[in-house]
């Protein structure tokens, strides 16, 4: 067995094994360090019985403390519920107009709009409103398709644009270039017209403009400066929805006169509580730097 | 430096040394123990008057002079104010003091480890406190022998509530760095504090009851990881506590009217030995276990004095000079200026003189600006270019203050803030004092103007009134041409 041997050089004891030959100095830790350990394993044990440690087959035990990171994530939600409470009833009770004059209300409404945006509306507008080219507009700019004021982009949240809800905002462009309506070089001469519209020199004189005036002016308004309560968007400038890039351009153009595409937007108001709603328009209206 | 740890011997099989109480011989007189009486008590009393300096820094300002304001997110030492973002002051200063203690070591061996590091300074009190109320080193030893009775049982009480009482005062000492000192110190005792406030007091206390009244030098041997690389920061030309063996050797008991002719000026008395507060024999050569105290040299010394011998048998000299002196030279070449030395001296040159013209330098307005990445830019319908920033100010002064915001390198960009000017050139922001001011910023571009996907836009922010100007740099992001 053991065949403990003092090594001279060391002046210390071997522990007695061997290996090949190799034998192993006994340089021993002091006995503190032995009772550290026990403390350790002794503490683990009250570990398992103080907080949920082991697994079961259905769940796992929970401890005499009844500890969950779970519960204080609720806590910590209750105490910022209540510290929020605050503030929602002053959005609440406060205009759009009011909250962007107010300071400190203007910059919790930015936060919070922020947070609510991120989760409700950058699916299809884009994080930061950036908008997706030929489907859902961007709010980043300084073109509103149904206004840009606080209010009208508030407006806009809470019920939506072409949906079920009876105060959504709704409109539809007529389909030009079936039945009577156009032919097929009307088309071609008013989308000419209407691409040269947002350059700063408009066709002037060309059949186009002709045509425009007489099928278009109603709703896109003289000089194609756009009807905001219509949701008819202004043509005499460089943002487009529905255009497409610069080869494809003209197409994008005619395309939208032929088979006219129309965007939809949920009502919000119901699904998102109305201080929300609130620092959702202040932030959009933020976003594009408003009107 | 041929021996390693100090092995405690293993008794009856177990994997596992007793450890052994050392009980230091106290040390009368010597020039090591009064240069470590006044340092404890120096260190002593700055580690608990310190928090109590004040320093003036107007009225909405704390008046502490050494303060680590966690919950106001600040830190004060005396005229010097940081910021958290300024943290690398501090990364400064550990980094210097870090070299300062190499470079200690490398001149004159671990003069930390023996007179400077708190656990040092705490055992040597508390080894007081255990000699004042029961005696010397053979009496505390008989003692710990001793059955228990009643004595034994109220020196025992004493001893701890003295021990308790200086790990109190130890806690409350470097709590009152993290809070107002004369505030904190009424509610601590009028039991106002907060429960952190307690908690950190129990948790500084019982360590320093424990580490100096328990593991004492076993903090050294096992935790302390600077022991462990001594050996690295010294060389040959470091001062470091040896025994001088060609001298001393073959050591002898001696006898009274013996002549010391042909044999060694050790007595061996172990007198070095009992001083020692990690109890190792310095004659066995340099070990890790020496703190490098110096009090076997007050001890020998005073040895040698009694049987007529000249001092310095154990000498806190070079292992050049030692050597030197075994062959017969006069072993008195102190070399300081060395390769390692110098680089020291370097290092800590550039390190100090960095923080020193930083700190000099520093600014009380600093800046931070986010270009808007979503989207990167806005064509706007009259077909100006916009980009998104957000543009931070920090106001490192107390008072509210106002600044002009100019842009360099656009033609004809202009700027806008939500909730604020439109379409300016140029604006004043009123910024208020000892905050963090964030704005969100537009910046619009005639699209002529900025005909790349990036042009270099540069921002600058100057105090009304004051004609230093922080600029900051960032891009303008547009189609491209």
């Amino acid at each position: 067995m053991a065949h403990v041997e003092h090594d001279v050089i060391s002046g210390q004891n071997t522990t007695g094994h061997e290996w090949d030959g190799i034998k192993e100095l006994n340089t021993p830790l002091p006995k503190w360090w032995v009772y550290v350990f026990w403390a350790c394993v002794i503490w683990a044990i009250g570990y398992w019985i103080a907080m949920p440690t082991w697994p079961t087959t259905n769940g796992f035990t929970r401890g005499m403390l009844e500890y969950s990171s779970r519960g204080d994530l609720a806590n910590e939600l209750d105490i910022q519920k209540k510290a929020r409470s605050q503030w929602l009833t002053k959005l609440e009770a406060a205009s759009v107009e009011d909250i962007a004059k107010d300071k400190t209300l203007l910059n919790y409404a930015l936060a919070g709009g922020k947070i609510a945006f991120g989760e409700n509306c950058s699916a299809c507008h884009g994080s930061g409103g950036v908008g997706v080219a030929g489907a859902y507009p961007r709010l980043a700019d300084d073109e509103w398709i149904w206004g840009g004021t606080l209010e009208d982009i508030h407006q806009t949240i809470q019920y939506g644009v072409r949906n079920e809800n009876g105060e959504s905002r709704q409109s539809e462009m007529l389909a030009f270039g079936t039945g009577d309506t156009l032919d097929a070089t009307q088309v071609d001469q008013l989308a000419d017209y209407v691409l040269s519209l947002s350059s700063k020199t408009p066709a002037a004189g060309s059949p186009g403009e002709a045509i425009f005036a007489e099928r278009c002016t109603a709703c896109h308004a003289e000089g194609g400066v756009g009807t905001k309560e219509l949701g008819a968007p202004a043509l005499n400038n460089n943002i487009w929805l529905f255009k497409g890039d610069k080869e494809s351009a003209k197409q994008g153009v005619v395309n939208q006169i032929t088979k006219p595409r129309h965007g939809s937007m949920p009502a919000w108001a119901g699904r998102l509580d109305a201080a929300t709603i609130k620092m959702l328009a202040v932030y959009v209206h933020s976003l594009g730097g408003g009107k | 430096m041929n021996q390693d740890v100090q092995a405690p011997k293993s008794g009856g099989g177990s994997m596992y040394a007793e450890t052994i109480t050392i009980h230091p011989r106290h040390v009368k007189q010597g020039l090591f123990r009064s240069l470590k009486w006044w340092l404890m008590w120096g260190l002593l009393a700055f580690f608990h008057i310190a928090p109590f300096l004040r320093w003036d820094r107007g009225p909405d300002a704390p008046s502490q002079a050494i303060l680590a304001d966690i919950d106001g997110r600040r830190g004060y030492f005396f005229f010097i104010e940081i910021w958290p973002q300024e943290v690398y002051y501090l990364t400064g200063l550990l980094l210097f003091a870090a070299i300062t203690l190499f470079f200690m070591s490398a001149l004159a061996g671990r003069v930390w480890c023996g007179f400077l590091c708190w656990q040092t300074v705490y055992t040597d009190l508390f080894v007081q406190v255990e000699r004042l109320v029961v005696g010397d080193r053979s009496k505390r030893m008989n003692f710990d022998k001793a059955p228990w009775n009643a004595e034994k049982l109220i020196k025992k009480a004493i001893i701890h509530a003295v021990w308790l009482a200086i790990g109190a005062a130890c806690g409350i000492a470097f709590t009152l760095y993290f809070g107002d000192a004369f505030q904190m110190l009424h509610n601590i005792f009028t039991l106002q504090a907060g429960l952190s406030v307690y908690a950190f007091i129990a948790i500084i206390g019982g360590f320093c009851y424990l580490l100096a009244g328990f593991a004492r030098e076993q903090v050294c041997l096992y935790m302390c990881p600077y022991s462990r690389f001594q050996s690295a920061m010294f060389d040959e030309h470091s001062l470091i506590i040896s025994y001088e063996e060609w001298r001393g050797e073959p050591r002898a008991p001696a006898r009274k009217g013996q002549s010391f002719e042909g044999r060694g000026h050790c007595i061996d008395c172990k007198m070095c030995v009992q001083v020692c507060p990690t109890g190792i024999d310095i004659r066995e050569g340099l070990q890790m276990a020496c703190i490098g105290c110096g009090l076997c040299i007050d001890a020998c010394n005073a040895m040698m004095d009694r049987v007529g011998l000249p001092r310095g048998l154990i000498s806190y000299d070079s292992i050049t000079n030692v050597s030197s002196r075994a062959s017969g030279g006069p072993g008195t070449k102190t070399k300081l200026v060395r390769m390692r030395t110098i680089l020291y001296t370097l290092l800590l040159t550039v390190i100090g003189t960095g923080i020193v013209l930083s700190l000099g330098t520093r600014r009380t307005t600093e800046v931070n600006i986010l270009h808007e990445r979503a989207p990167m830019y806005v064509t706007m319908s009259d077909g100006t270019i916009r980009n998104g920033y957000t543009y931070k100010i920090l106001n490192m002064v107390r008072a509210e203050r106002v600044y002009t915001l100019k842009l360099a390198g656009i033609q004809g960009a202009t700027m806008e803030v939500v909730g604020g000017e439109k379409d300016v050139a140029e604006m004043e922001l009123t910024v208020p004092g000892d905050q963090v001011t964030s704005l969100r910023l537009y910046v619009n571009a005639p699209e002529d103007n900025v005909t790349d996907k990036k042009t270099d836009i540069t921002f600058i922010l100057t105090e009304k009134g004051g004609d230093s100007e922080v600029r900051s740099h960032s891009l303008f992001a547009g189609p491209g041409r």
